[in-house]
């Protein structure tokens, strides 16, 4: 119960640090100062925010969990692909993001694709799209904080009550702190997580007996000795994760938070630093969720790896639901948890408890982007604000977070998880296949707002196709892909254990190439922007 | 020139990233216990951070920074 109590204290904190910077803001009621803080974060809260911002449940408990199946593949597969692509991105894109929004006004990325391309209700198709692909994220943290609250309590918080004052914590300091409160909040989120990340690492090391002797007993085991390596994992399919981090400057709620700097000096920390901290957190859950693999005295560990052993020699002649139901046993999302009740003392364990419920509740910035969106991309661009004012668009945006929370809430007490842990996995390859938009708004003179209408209208349909792929064709057991499409003996569309390939490659190539192309072809047959739009974004060409 | 090579070493670093010679061994241990693959890529992140250092020092774009404020200063605020 001692972590729990460590978590709750921990969320007051958070809820009083969303009430500080309410105090902050002093009554003002403008939209720009709710929904982007002014534009005023300095160097420190940007770089720590913008990461946490990044660190979803998946960052802590789907890292441990995928390299306690995959091994030491994980890190490289997911951690150091993000490391390059999305400082770069950063550097490239998030920069020229902020110039424009100051220079224009923009607060959406939406409010800058309309401008740019010279187009209404196009503008609105893109944010449709972009909100379908964000809001399984708000419901599967409202999901996480709910289990997290319950593994940790040791059952006595229930699940639905653990989601309740997630929901509420998250609603109470995106509604009275705006982007202030939640850039201030995750900052607090992400320091607590590094520093006593560290630490957790020493404890469970030396409680394992070193970490010398615990890599030693893996090797030895024909079982686990491959985990060290990476032959669990095909080349094609590395190669494909490096177009994932695509997405990252693509999500609403990174290309919003890029325009709340102070001054574009503010990334040059964030952007050196960046794969430095991605290497912080990663490493040591990669590592500690390779070696859960070895703690053989615990009964629950010990199921996980038995109901891998039995999928991988079984798994062919079973029936998909029996390899789901062993597949859904065998995963590792919860090995750190483990480990922590069992090796870590329990005030540590009650402050990284709180570190991952940080994590799990990495959706307030979801939350937000959904309202600036809303508030910007609709309710102003129908002409809202002109009628009412900026104060009622402002609680417009604070009534949109608080219906938004309770329908996240209510999804997530009704719906099972699995549904939305897929849509997160579609929606990493969506927000990538839409990156070609702002490439193209930035860097491309030609490109027109028919090409952007191509682009999101291919993600949609690209997405929807993969997932009623999947819900159809069942995973086939560890080992060779289903062939579902084949060619003169080439096979095009194949069914993994992990989900679906197309010539070997994740969707996420095809889908990335498609827009790229689609962005090309259709903008060169259709009419470009006045030159004198053109003009304000490409001065200096 | 500069911009040329800069452009080169993204490249590099991207090709790097696809290190199959360490795909099928953990050997040798470094530290006595970090397999090479997980070495290895540690030391990737490293370079990336270097990388980045080298383009904001080096590829800076500071003009958009000059835009924005010589607009805010003929305009009183931003547009």
């Amino acid at each position: 119960m001692i972590p729990a109590i460590v978590v709750f204290i921990y969320l007051a904190v958070v809820v009083y640090i969303g009430v500080f910077a309410f105090r902050r803001a002093k009554g003002k009621e403008e939209a720009e100062d709710f929904f982007l803080a002014s534009r005023s974060l300095g160097p420190f809260v940007f770089l720590l925010s913008l990461f946490g911002t990044n660190m979803t449940a998946f960052a802590i408990l789907g890292s441990s969990g995928h390299a306690f199946s995959n091994g030491i593949v994980t890190f490289g597969l997911m951690a150091t692909s993000s490391a390059l692509v999305i400082p770069l991105t950063i550097f490239l894109i998030g920069t020229r993001v902020w110039a424009l929004g100051k220079k224009y006004g923009f607060m959406t990325p939406v409010q800058m694709f309309r401008d740019r391309w010279e187009c209404g209700h196009i503008g609105t198709v893109i944010s449709v799209v972009q909100a379908a692909l964000l809001l399984p994220y708000i419901i599967i943290g409202v999901m996480g904080g709910g289990t997290t609250l319950n593994v940790i309590s040791g059952g006595l918080v229930p699940f639905w009550f653990g989601g309740a004052v997630v929901a509420m914590v998250v609603m109470s300091y995106v509604f009275f702190g705006g982007m202030r409160g939640t850039a201030w909040v995750n900052t607090f989120q992400t320091v607590l997580f590094l520093v006593f990340g560290a630490i957790a690492v020493i404890v469970i090391g030396s409680a394992m007996g070193g970490f010398k002797s615990a890599v030693t007993a893996l090797q030895q085991s024909p079982a686990f000795a491959p985990l060290l390596t990476r032959e669990r994992i095909s080349p094609y399919y590395f190669f494909s994760y490096t177009f994932i981090p695509l997405s990252a400057i693509a999500f609403p709620h990174i290309a919003i938070f890029c325009l709340t700097a102070r001054k574009m000096a503010q990334f040059k920390k964030t952007v050196i630093f960046y794969p430095l901290c991605i290497m912080a957190i990663w490493l040591p859950c990669v590592f500690l969720g390779v070696l859960a693999n070895r703690v053989t005295d615990s009964p629950e560990i010990r199921a996980k790896v038995e109901a891998r052993r039995v999928l991988a020699t079984q798994g062919k002649g079973m029936q998909p639901e029996q390899r789901d139901e062993l597949r859904e046993q065998a995963a590792g999302d919860d090995v750190i948890l483990i480990m922590l009740k069992k090796y870590a003392p329990l005030w540590l364990a009650g402050i990284l408890g709180a570190g991952i419920m940080a994590a799990v509740m990495a959706s307030d910035s979801q939350i937000l982007a959904l309202s600036t969106m809303f508030a910007e991309d609709i309710f102003t661009f129908y002409g809202g604000k002109r009628r009412f004012g900026e104060r009622v668009q402002v609680q417009t945006g604070r009534i949109f977070v608080i219906l938004l929370t309770l329908t996240a809430y209510v999804i997530a007490l009704n719906a099972p998880e699995t549904i939305f842990e897929l849509a997160i996995q579609y929606a990493f390859s969506g927000f990538a296949a839409l990156s070609p938009l702002l490439v193209a708004a930035l860097f491309w003179r030609g490109s027109t707002k028919w090409g952007a209408l191509a682009v999101t209208l291919w993600t949609a349909l690209c997405v929807i196709a993969v997932a009623v792929f999947q819900a159809t064709v069942p995973a086939p057991a560890p080992g060779p892909a289903s062939v579902c499409l084949a060619i003169g003996g080439v096979e095009v569309i194949t069914r993994t254990p992990g989900g679906t390939a197309v010539f070997g490659f994740m969707p996420v190539v095809p889908m990335v190439i498609g827009s790229a192309l689609l962005m090309i072809f259709v903008s060169l047959a259709t009419r470009k922007p006045a030159e004198a739009t053109i003009r304000r974004y490409f001065a200096r060409a | 020139m500069k911009r040329l090579l800069l452009v080169a070493a993204v490249a590099v670093l991207y090709v790097l990233h696809q290190d199959i010679w360490n795909w099928r061994t953990p050997y040798p241990l470094v530290f006595g216990f970090m397999p090479i693959g997980l070495f290895y890529h540690a030391c990737f992140a490293t370079a990336a951070s270097l990388l980045m250092w080298l383009l904001v020092t080096f590829a800076w774009p500071g003009h958009l920074e000059r835009e924005v404020e010589g607009d805010v200063k003929e305009e009183g605020r931003p547009l």
